[in-house]
C-alpha cells in the first residue's frame, strides 16, 4: 500500500477529483448555508436602496470564472429587480457584456418582463482602458459612453437623463475576476470619492487581496461560490424563489450557488485527505531514511 | 529622437496625472489624459492583433516545434476577426433598419455569437476548471509539514478549506452560537483568520508595493529607468 501511494500516478488523483465533483452534481447534494457578516453587509447595502434608485452593475469577468461568479451575478440582478431599482450595466472586460446578457436572460427577460429597456435597465457595454475608464466616468460618464451597447445615442435613453457620473449612482455593484476589477474600482472610485458606495463579489483567489479595503472603502464582499451561496440564501429568505411563470419554485437558477457548494464541499474534503495522505507518506519515508 | 519623444510624452503624461490629483483646479487635465489613455488602449488591440499574427506566422514559416498550433491560432483569429468586424449574419438594428452594419456584432444567432457560445466559452471554462485537478495533484505531492512555518500554513489551509464549506458548520456545530467559544466554530474562525491575519499581512505587502511603485514611477517619469523603451536594437 505504501509503495502504491508513494508512486501514485497523478491520474488517480485526477480521477478522484472527477468523482468528488461529479457525484454531488449527479445526486444534487445540497447543504444549508449560514450567511456571514460580509454577505449580510452586501445584502443590507442593496436592501437600503429605495425604488427607482440608480445602481451601476459592473460585470468585470469572463466565461473562465462564470462557474464562480455567475450565480452571484444572477442573485445581484434578481435582488435589484425585486427592489425595483434602475439598473445600469457596464464592463471593463471585453467579454463582460455577454456575461451581462446571460444574467439578463436568466433574470430580467424571463422573470421580470415588465422591466423595460431604457426605462428600467440599460446596457452600456464595454470600454477599453481598464482603470482609466473608471477615472473618467467617476466625474463624467458621458465623455466615454456616448452610446449604449447597441449604438443608441446616450442622451436618447430616458434612464440616462439624470446620470452625469458614477457619483450619481446610489450603489455600485462590481463582480470581478481580476484586473481590472474591484481593486481598481476601490482605488479610483470609492477612495477619492467617499460618497460612492461599492459592494463586490469576486473569485476565491482575489478575496484575500480585497479584505484590507473592508469596511471603509468596501462595505461588503462576496468571496467566490461560498459568498454567492450565502447571498442567495439571504435573497431567497427575503423574496423566495420564482419560476418562469413568476410562481414560487423550490429549485432552479436562484439556487445555483447553493447547488455548486455541494461539489466544493466534497472537493475540499478530498484535498484535505490528499494532503494528509501525502504527509503520512512523507513522514514514513523520513523515518525509514533516518533508521537506515 | 526615437527615445527622446517617448520620454517627453511619459514625463508630461505622468506629471499631468500627479498634478491633477493634488490640485482640484487641474482635475480636468487628468480626465483628458485618461481619455487619451482609453483611446490608446483601443488602438493597442490593433497592435496586439498584429503582434499575434507576426509571432505565429513566423513560427509557421520556421516550422518550429508545435507550428500546427500556430496555424490553428492564426485561422481562429482571422475567422473571428472577419465575422466580428464584418458583422456577418447580423441583422440591422431595429432603430436603424436602413443601415446594414447597425446591428450588434455578437447578436444572438450570428456566426460571431456562435463562435463565442460554442467555441470560446466552453474552451475558457474548461481551462479554468482544469485547475481543480492540478491543484489536487500538487497538494498531494508538495504540501508537506517540513518545518514549523509549513505546519502553520497546513493548519490554516485545513481551517479555511473546512470553514468555507458546510463541513466546518457540521464539525463544530456542537459549540453554541452564544457561548464564549463561538469564535472557535470553524466558519467563524475562518472569517477571523481572513479579517485579522490575512488583512494585516496583505496591508503590509500593499504598503510595501505602493512605496515600490511610487519609487519606480518616479524613475520612469524622470527618465532614470528607460527599460520600457526596449533595447533599441530593433
Amino acid at each position: 500500500m505504501y509503495e502504491f501511494l508513494k508512486n501514485l500516478d497523478r491520474r488517480w488523483v485526477f480521477l478522484l477529483m472527477l468523482f468528488a465533483v461529479a457525484l454531488p452534481i449527479y445526486f444534487n447534494a445540497q447543504f444549508p448555508e449560514k450567511p456571514t457578516g460580509l454577505a449580510r453587509a452586501v445584502f443590507n447595502e442593496v436592501e437600503k436602496l429605495n425604488e427607482g434608485d440608480p445602481v451601476l452593475l459592473a460585470f468585470d469577468f469572463d466565461p473562465a470564472s462564470e462557474g464562480e461568479l455567475g450565480p452571484m451575478a444572477t442573485a445581484f440582478v434578481r435582488h435589484c429587480a425585486e427592489k425595483k431599482v434602475k439598473m445600469y450595466f457596464m464592463s471593463l472586460w471585453p467579454v463582460g457584456p455577454r456575461m451581462v446578457e446571460d444574467a439578463l436572460d436568466r433574470v430580467v427577460r424571463s422573470d421580470f418582463p415588465e422591466l423595460k429597456y431604457g426605462e428600467d435597465w440599460v446596457q452600456l457595454g464595454y470600454k477599453s482602458g481598464y482603470e482609466a475608464v473608471i477615472k473618467v466616468i467617476v466625474t463624467d460618464l458621458k465623455q466615454l459612453y456616448t452610446t449604449d451597447r447597441f449604438g443608441a445615442a446616450i442622451d436618447s435613453i430616458p434612464l440616462m437623463a439624470d446620470i452625469q457620473s458614477v457619483q450619481d449612482f446610489s450603489l455600485v455593484i462590481n463582480i470581478s475576476a481580476g484586473y481590472a476589477g474591484t481593486k481598481e474600482w476601490v482605488q479610483y472610485a470609492s477612495t477619492p470619492y467617499p460618497d460612492i458606495t461599492i459592494v463586490a463579489g469576486c473569485t476565491g483567489v482575489q478575496a484575500p487581496l480585497l479584505y484590507p479595503y473592508i469596511p471603509e472603502q468596501l462595505p461588503g464582499l462576496l468571496g467566490a461560490i461560498k459568498g454567492a451561496a450565502e447571498y442567495e440564501m439571504l435573497v431567497l429568505d427575503k423574496y423566495g424563489a420564482r419560476d418562469a411563470n413568476g410562481q414560487l419554485a423550490e429549485s432552479g437558477k436562484y439556487f445555483e450557488g447553493i447547488r455548486r457548494m455541494g461539489p466544493q464541499l466534497i472537493a475540499h474534503v478530498l484535498m484535505i485527505l490528499l494532503i494528509v495522505t501525502g504527509n503520512i507518506i512523507f513522514f514514513i519515508e523520513r523515518k525509514r531514511e533516518g533508521s537506515s | 529622437m526615437k527615445r527622446t519623444i517617448p520620454l517627453i510624452i511619459t514625463f508630461l503624461g505622468g506629471m499631468v496625472l500627479i498634478i491633477a490629483y493634488f490640485i482640484p483646479y487641474t482635475q480636468d487635465w487628468g480626465e483628458k489624459a485618461a481619455v487619451f489613455f482609453d483611446v490608446l488602449a483601443a488602438i493597442a488591440f490593433v497592435l496586439g492583433g498584429g503582434n499575434l499574427l507576426k509571432t505565429h506566422l513566423k513560427k509557421v514559416s520556421d516550422r518550429v516545434a508545435g507550428w500546427g498550433y500556430s496555424v490553428i491560432c492564426v485561422v481562429a483569429f482571422l475567422v473571428t476577426l472577419t465575422v466580428g468586424l464584418g458583422k456577418i449574419g447580423v441583422n440591422p438594428n431595429a432603430q436603424f433598419p436602413n443601415y446594414a452594419w447597425s446591428g450588434i456584432y455578437d447578436q444572438v444567432g450570428s456566426p460571431f455569437w456562435w463562435l463565442y457560445e460554442y467555441g470560446f466559452k466552453p474552451l475558457t471554462a474548461t481551462m479554468f476548471a482544469m485547475l481543480a485537478f492540478y491543484v489536487a495533484s500538487a497538494a498531494f505531492r508538495a504540501f508537506r509539514a517540513k518545518n514549523f512555518e509549513a505546519i502553520l500554513l497546513l493548519g490554516t489551509a485545513f481551517i479555511i478549506l473546512l470553514g468555507r464549506t458546510f463541513a466546518g458548520v457540521y464539525l463544530t456545530g456542537f459549540i453554541a452560537d452564544d457561548s464564549a467559544f463561538s469564535g472557535l466554530k470553524l466558519e467563524n474562525f475562518t472569517v477571523y483568520i481572513m479579517q485579522v491575519f490575512n488583512t494585516a499581512g496583505n496591508r503590509a505587502i500593499m504598503i510595501g508595493i505602493a512605496l515600490g511603485v511610487a519609487s519606480t514611477s518616479l524613475k520612469v517619469l524622470l527618465g532614470v529607468d528607460r527599460s520600457y523603451l526596449g533595447s533599441g536594437d530593433e
